[in-house]
């Protein structure tokens, strides 16, 4: 199976020269599903901000779905960021945009038809349990459904692989199941890899799961 | 109604920018049809002692538009009550000839004093009257009108501009969001800054249709007509063809001007 991301003494810091992530070296092979642990603060979002090549690395190599992340350039990583799709804690959606434009994103970025485009946004709808809410906008919805949302948007475009921040972490007991039920899905059916930042792995998950804890700038394989 | 207040800002300020502009224009213009009715009304008096046709002072100088000779009679009368009708036709044939010289437009002070000397320099011409004294009062008092109608200009221009600027970080802040967000997407430059330069653009087409309007209706006015009447003077208020293409194309440069600003300023947050 061919490594979709792979890191070589990677390092990552911000502006202030600190080390977050110390010379790791590590592989993700395609179809997997990975979790991401770790104290707060340990180093989580950082290295997922990495992988989708919004913090350059200080050192190293990263290559993610063949492309060398390490000085890359801005026409390289908008290509690589067409085939992600990515989720945040804090959802990200486009505050002006109804809820199904902000789904269509990432298909408008790829070029679709926008009669495909519609139909695709009309069965994640469904998908994520919010045909009920269409035309709204996100101030008019909970978090939860918010969360939904950008699930839907992160899946819209078949991706290669799925990068997720504490998706579930601030979310209701029906929507984390949902989210995980939908992770689950995309990694099961369509072989898509999955990487989510998490602190608590849930038990009814039916995947064979990796997972990596990031300690002291270190990231450990856990399992 | 949260689309028309995102709009309203720069509309705003690209009408104040668009009125001054046109304002400043039609004192221009204003300017120029007064200065068409001053030399009207303005002339030079020469005395030449030969006679000189209209042709022959205009290739003197060109500024000259018609020579019209002043007839001594009136003087003569006074002169010659008790003189003999003969004697009285040998003194006409020695007199000067007078002429009142007419011109195409209204001088600059420079100019007169070139048509002065052109004039004394041709050989007959005498002696010259140009009432400059008068002539530069009037001038001046043109100038500085004009000069104060610029300067006023000029500050709406400023104070527009910093009002923008003003406007345009709470823009940058509004587009930066959805901009970062679109770009997380791979989208490119252009599909990212697609939405501002569309609003932009939209902001300068209802700017200048509104300044269109304004103008239009202005210059179908019989007040306006008639203020401009009473100080004598027919001036175009706007052009609906070209004035409307400078308004236009003033908005729209401005316009995406700033779009470009604010996507040249565009961050995105690690
Ligand atoms: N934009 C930033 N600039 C500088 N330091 C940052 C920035 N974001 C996070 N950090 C620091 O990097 C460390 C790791 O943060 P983060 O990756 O967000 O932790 P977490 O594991 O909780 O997601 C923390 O010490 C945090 O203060
Ligand atoms: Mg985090």
């Amino acid at each position: 199976m061919d490594n979709v991301i792979i890191a070589k003494d990677l390092s990552l810091s911000y502006s202030n020269n600190e080390t977050i992530i110390n010379k790791a070296t590590f592989s993700i092979s395609s179809g997997s599903f990975v979790f991401i642990t770790g104290a707060s603060g340990s180093g989580k979002s950082t290295l997922l901000k990495s992988l989708f090549g919004a913090l350059n690395p200080k050192q190293g190599s990263l290559v993610v779905g063949g492309v060398e992340l390490n000085g890359v350039s801005r026409s390289k990583l908008n290509f690589l960021r067409r085939h992600l799709g990515i989720v945040f804690q804090d959802y990200k959606l486009v505050k002006e945009w109804s809820i199904e434009k902000n789904i269509m994103l990432p298909l408008l970025i790829n070029g679709y038809v926008k009669s495909v485009a519609l139909n695709q946004v009309e069965k994640l709808l469904k998908h994520v349990r919010l045909n009920h809410q269409t035309g709204k906008y996100p101030f008019e919805l909970s978090g939860g459904e918010q969360q939904r949302v950008a699930m839907a948007r992160a899946l819209a475009h078949n991706p290669i692989l799925i990068l997720a921040d504490e998706p579930t972490g601030n979310l209701d007991e029906y929507s984390s199941q949902l989210i995980w039920n939908l992770l689950e899905g995309a990694n099961n059916q369509l072989k898509t890899t999955v990487i989510v930042v998490t602190h608590h792995i849930p038990k009814s998950l039916n995947v064979d799961y990796k997972h990596f804890h990031i300690e002291y700038g270190s990231i450990h394989e856990v399992r | 109604m949260k689309s028309v207040k995102n709009h309203l800002s720069l509309v705003v300020a690209l009408l104040s920018i668009l009125f001054s502009m046109q304002v400043f224009f039609i004192v221009e213009r204003s300017i120029d049809a007064y200065k068409v009715n001053l030399s009207n009304n303005y002339s030079v008096i020469a005395v030449s002692k030969k006679e000189l046709s209209s042709d022959e002072f205009k290739g003197i100088n060109k500024i000259i538009s018609n020579a019209e000779e002043l007839s001594p009679d009136s003087v003569i009368k006074r002169l010659t009550s008790d003189m003999k009708s003969t004697n009285v036709e040998l003194l006409k044939l020695t007199l000067p000839k007078f002429y009142k010289l007419s011109l195409t437009y209204y001088p600059t002070p420079q100019e007169i004093k070139k048509l002065r000397s052109d004039l004394l320099g041709s050989g007959s011409i005498t002696k010259v009257e140009d009432f400059s004294h008068n002539h530069d009062t009037v001038y001046k008092l043109l100038l500085l009108f004009k000069k104060v109608v610029a300067l006023f200009a000029i500050v709406v221009l400023i104070v527009t501009v910093l009002l923008i600027f003003k406007e345009l970080r709470i823009w940058q802040y509004k587009h930066n969001e959805r901009m970062t967000i679109m770009g997380l997407f791979g989208a490119a430059l252009w599909l990212r800054s697609a939405v501002l330069f569309r609003l932009a653009i939209v902001d300068a087409l209802v700017a200048s249709f509104l300044a269109f309007g304004v103008f239009m209706y202005l210059s179908s006015s019989a007040w306006v007509a008639e203020q401009f009447n009473n100080i004598g003077i027919n001036v175009l208020i706007f052009n609906p063809i070209e004035d409307f293409l400078i308004i236009l194309g003033v908005a729209i440069t401005i316009s995406i001007l700033l779009a470009s600003l604010i996507v040249l300023g565009h961050k995105e947050e690690a």
